[in-house]
């Protein structure tokens, strides 16, 4: 995979993982993972469930063994390392915080094979609690504990053992929705505070989206596109990942000209365009091939006045209201399927209806040409 | 309102049947103290003299003791080859896993004397003495398929992402066992070893096949009611046996739900047995 | 105990890692369950298919006084299947058992029903455990009270006639076959409310609302949805008095008479005073493949029963 992203320049890799594959009989759950993840960043394996994401962090945590393959973690080959000697933790996706214990006696579950001095494992205990804002619940009986609290423990009871990497599997997939934007926010600044490597398994793009510095999407066992959000959003290397990040309307188009700097493409309902080879990041060559364009990247011109760069006639089929937006389904001409169009409800914005007629502006420069 | 008046007749119906599978046992403590050498209404008036006679019976204490050996012996065993096959049974896939924990738990559906019968029929043919160890042999027979039925329940219950994030915070496997697993299933485990020792305890035809010159209690009450004279110190000998019964009884279940609570689920009673 | 999978093992490409050395099967998920069960098993091969084995051996021989005659023969089963003694203790014991286990489900179905249908959930583990105390107390001191209580100056009759309500002892009610199925009923059925309860419990209620949603009364709806779907339950509560009843040795013996004496107590008297193991053995494995036979029976049958229901 061609590595396109930004982000923690220079940094060296604390996880690197090589050609790794992972066999369950005849069922090939990694087929070939090769991919660096930087030191200090943000790191999210997004993907379907069956995907593989969890069988790659499993074995970086050592729960796993690969069937073909190497990790190395910090320099040092995993082979043979089980779990209890990797420089990982991780938090669970049930959380696992052990019924039997408190609190604290979570907290300092990993401490206390560390011989530490009473006071000092105290002193780190607290000093974790408070990091997740869980100060003084130390005596909380663990059954006592709401799924966002018990979500806390598990993130605490990870990082008191200051490890080289936190590994997340799913973690917010247990809390509700309004819970799960909170903790988006705060997983953020929490790894931004403690400058460790996290990597995150979700299915959830959204998640991905906002937390991550960079993002691995899989799809059956392979990495798709490793990219950051900017770049995986607005340059998806194909329709599984364009579809799969956001909402991308497919328009057919035939590429005429695939040789020099720039693409010339013969597109369906929004006619003829020329564009720069960056534009076709998953490579273009002449014939059949897809245009993507994201909902927002088209506009609706209400006035007449308005004016865009480029312009094309449809009509409205469906209109959905959400309140601060209004997602339109438009017919453009030639095309087979309507577009799904996103529209900002500011003030004294009309609201369309089914059958009227909506003039569309778009820019070339927000298409992506896809194989 | 006709599903209410359902619920009425069948509540009826239930407690009823409650008081039909009570009926008997509650005969125990009327006649353990009634004063009169053959057990039938009316009552003619109270005594302990019957316990009196329990008391000074050394063949019937001899026989208690070896019935709490054999008791005490079989829960042990039963229990630790339960942790094994349970274990083995909620953790592990392997070939031919059904079959082998069927055939494990076949004792709960095979009828006592065949199994009597065929220990019988090896021991003899092996030539060795019929003992109290050939009963505890018979006895952890048929007190593993509880045994795992319970621990297997505790196993299950057990998420073994907790397991995981022990050796994930940097616990070696034993030290997990130790601090995680064992703590969590430590309830179901007693449990299997009340329940086991109660089963041995009242257990009957093996210890009647392959018992030798010493007889456990089971034994000795069955050679006790063919004389009428000695009924009603047997009636006495069931009291106690009953009360022992259901304190063994209620420790195990308050064990099995303290289990179930460690593990963080509601299972319905009995889900264990089953 | 080991406790993750994945031991510390190695793959093609890196070197052997330490304790390399066991076979590759070991490793692996399966190999760990084996071992782990495999001393249960093996205590279960050794103890019981191991005696088992024998005496299907042993009743293919003839006792000869002290010593086995161990030329194989069939006379054995000949003559277990054929001499009207054996026969009519057979018979009898099935004809027992299967009045038992009927009488056992359809009067444990109610109460399984209530417990699971109109006790309100925090009450179900107490009904349950209050249910299930009976069976844990001594199987042989409770046969031994229907004794007590059934007996010509036992309970039953000297409290009736304390009533007034007879004049003189009723001799039916002990020492037959009616005793017996009395006294195994009330012993089994604790037993036979288990099953049933757990296949009602696992019932998804929304089907019910379903059923009532789509026009069935509460009739129809329990015949159409709620006992098909607790049919598991039913025949496993049925199996599990049916097996061990037939081979039961205590009750005909306390209560039974010689009118209500069963196949185990026979075999136990070809084993001991009879003197004729081979004999006895032929009779456990003659009534051991019946109750088999049987059973597999009721299993098929029911299977075809529910399905074709669902057409």
């Amino acid at each position: 995979m061609t590595e396109t992203a930004t982000g923690g320049a220079g940094a060296r890799p604390i996880i690197e993982v090589d050609r790794v594959e992972k066999h369950y009989g005849p069922v090939k759950a990694l087929a070939g993972v090769t991919t660096q993840i930087r030191s200090g960043e943000f790191f999210s394996l997004l993907g379907p469930s069956g995907c593989g994401k969890t069988t790659l962090l499993r074995m970086i945590a050592g729960f796993d063994e690969p069937t073909h393959g190497t990790i190395v973690i910090d320099g040092r080959p995993m082979a043979g390392v089980p779990a209890n000697h990797r420089p990982t933790n991780m938090v669970f996706q049930s959380y696992a915080i052990f019924p039997h214990l408190n609190v604290a006696e979570n907290v300092s579950y990993g401490l206390v094979r560390q011989r530490l001095s009473k006071h000092e494992m105290q002193r780190r205990v607290d000093e974790a609690l408070s990091m997740v804002d869980l100060a003084g619940y130390g005596e909380r009986a663990s059954h006592a504990l709401s799924g966002g609290q018990r979500q806390r423990v598990a993130l605490a009871r990870a990082l008191v053992m200051r490890p080289k990497v936190l590994l997340l599997d799913e973690p917010l997939s247990a809390l509700d929705k309004k819970l799960r934007e909170q903790m988006q926010v705060e997983l953020r600044h929490l790894q931004r505070h403690v400058g460790i490597t996290f990597i995150l398994v979700t299915h959830d793009q959204e998640e991905a989206l906002t937390m991550s510095d960079r993002i691995a999407v899989m799809f059956e066992g392979r990495i798709a596109q490793l990219a950051s959000p900017q770049e995986l959003y607005r340059r998806p290397v194909s329709r599984q990942v364009a579809s799969f990040i956001g909402v991308m309307n497919f328009l057919d188009a035939r590429l005429t000209d695939g040789q020099g700097d720039r693409l010339a493409l013969e597109v369906a309902a929004l006619g003829r365009v020329e564009v720069p080879r960056a534009q076709a990041p998953g490579g273009a060559r002449a014939g059949q091939v897809s245009v993507g364009i994201r909902p927002e990247m088209l506009t609706i011109l209400f006035h007449d006045g308005e004016r865009a760069e480029r312009e094309v006639e449809g009509e409205v089929v469906d209109a959905s209201y959400f309140g601060d937006m209004t997602y339109y389904d438009v017919l453009l001409p030639g095309a087979g399927r309507p577009a799904t169009i996103s529209m900002r409800n500011t003030a004294g914005r009309r609201i369309l209806t089914e059958g009227m007629k909506a003039r569309v502006g778009w820019s070339p420069e927000s298409i992506v040409v896809l194989e | 309102m006709s599903a209410q008046r359902g619920g009425t007749w069948l509540r009826a119906y239930a407690i009823g049947f409650l008081a039909f599978l009570y009926g008997p046992v509650v005969l125990l403590p009327v006649f353990a103290f009634n004063d009169a050498a053959i057990i039938a209404f009316p009552l003619t008036g109270f005594t302990t003299k019957w316990f009196g006679q329990l008391w000074d019976n050394p063949v019937l204490h001899q026989s208690v003791r070896n019935s709490l050996y054999v008791g005490f012996t079989a829960a042990t065993l039963s229990t630790v080859l339960g942790i094994c096959a349970a274990r083995a049974s909620a953790r592990y896939d392997f070939p031919g896993k059904k079959g082998i924990i069927g055939f494990i738990m076949l004792p709960l559906v095979l009828p006592e004397i065949i199994i009597a019968v065929a220990l019988l029929v090896v021991l003899i043919q092996l030539g060795l003495e019929l003992s109290l160890w050939t009963v505890i042999l018979g006895h952890v027979l048929i007190c593993t398929p509880f045994a795992i039925a319970i621990l297997t329940s505790a196993f299950h219950n057990l998420d073994r992402s907790l397991e995981e994030a022990s050796l994930d915070l940097g616990e070696t496997r034993w030290g997990t066992f130790r601090r995680v697993t064992l703590p969590l299933v430590t309830p179901g485990v007693i449990s299997s070893l009340l329940i086991s020792f109660t089963i041995s305890l009242d257990e009957f035809i093996i210890a009647f096949f392959l018992t030798g010159t010493e007889p456990t209690m089971p034994v000795y009450i069955w050679s006790q009611l063919r004389f009428t004279a000695k009924l009603p110190s047997v009636v006495a000998l069931g009291c106690v046996l009953l009360l022992l019964s259901l304190t063994l009884l209620f420790a195990a279940e308050y064990f099995r739900r303290r289990s179930n609570r460690r593990t963080g689920s509601e299972g319905a009673a009995t889900g264990g047995m089953m | 105990m080991s406790l993750a999978d994945g031991a510390p093992g190695t793959e093609a490409v890196a070197p052997p890692a330490p304790g390399g050395s066991r076979p590759g099967w070991l490793r692996g998920e399966s190999g760990q369950g084996l071992v782990l069960v495999s001393p249960t098993f093996l205590y279960a091969l050794l103890l019981l298919a191991a005696p088992l084995l024998t005496v299907i051996t042993i009743s293919f021989w003839t006792q000869n006084y002290l010593e086995f005659d161990r030329t194989l023969t069939f006379r054995n089963y000949t003559e277990a299947w054929t001499d009207p003694l054996y026969r009519v203790l057979m018979l009898r014991s099935l004809a027992i058992s299967g009045t038992v286990t009927i009488a056992t489900v359809v009067l444990a179905f109610p109460v399984a029903y209530y417990v699971s249908f109109h006790v309100p959930q925090r009450k179900k583990p107490m009904w349950m455990f209050l249910i299930t105390i009976p069976f844990w107390t001594s199987y042989l001191l409770r046969v031994f009270l229907w004794k007590v209580i059934l007996g010509y100056n036992g309970v039953l009759n000297s409290g009736l006639m304390g009533l007034g309500l007879i004049d003189e002892p009723l001799t039916f009610i002990l020492y037959n076959a009616n005793a017996v199925v009395l006294t195994l009923a009330h012993a089994w059925a604790p037993f036979a409310i288990l099953p049933i309860f757990v296949a009602l419990e696992k019932i998804d209620r929304s089907l019910l609302e379903a059923a009532e949603d789509l026009g069935d009364g509460p009739a129809r709806r329990f015949w159409r949805v709620t006992l098909p779907l607790a049919m598991p339950g039913v025949i496993a509560a049925a199996l599990i008095v049916f097996i061990p009843t037939v081979g039961d040795y205590v009750t005909p013996r306390l209560v039974g008479g010689t009118d209500g004496l069963m196949i185990a107590n026979m075999i136990q008297v070809q084993f001991g005073k009879a003197n004729n193991a081979p004999l006895g053995a032929a009779l456990a494995i003659s009534a051991m493949l019946i109750v088999a036979a049987i059973a597999l029976a009721f299993v098929g049958l029911n299977r075809r029963l529910v399905k074709g229901q669902g057409i």
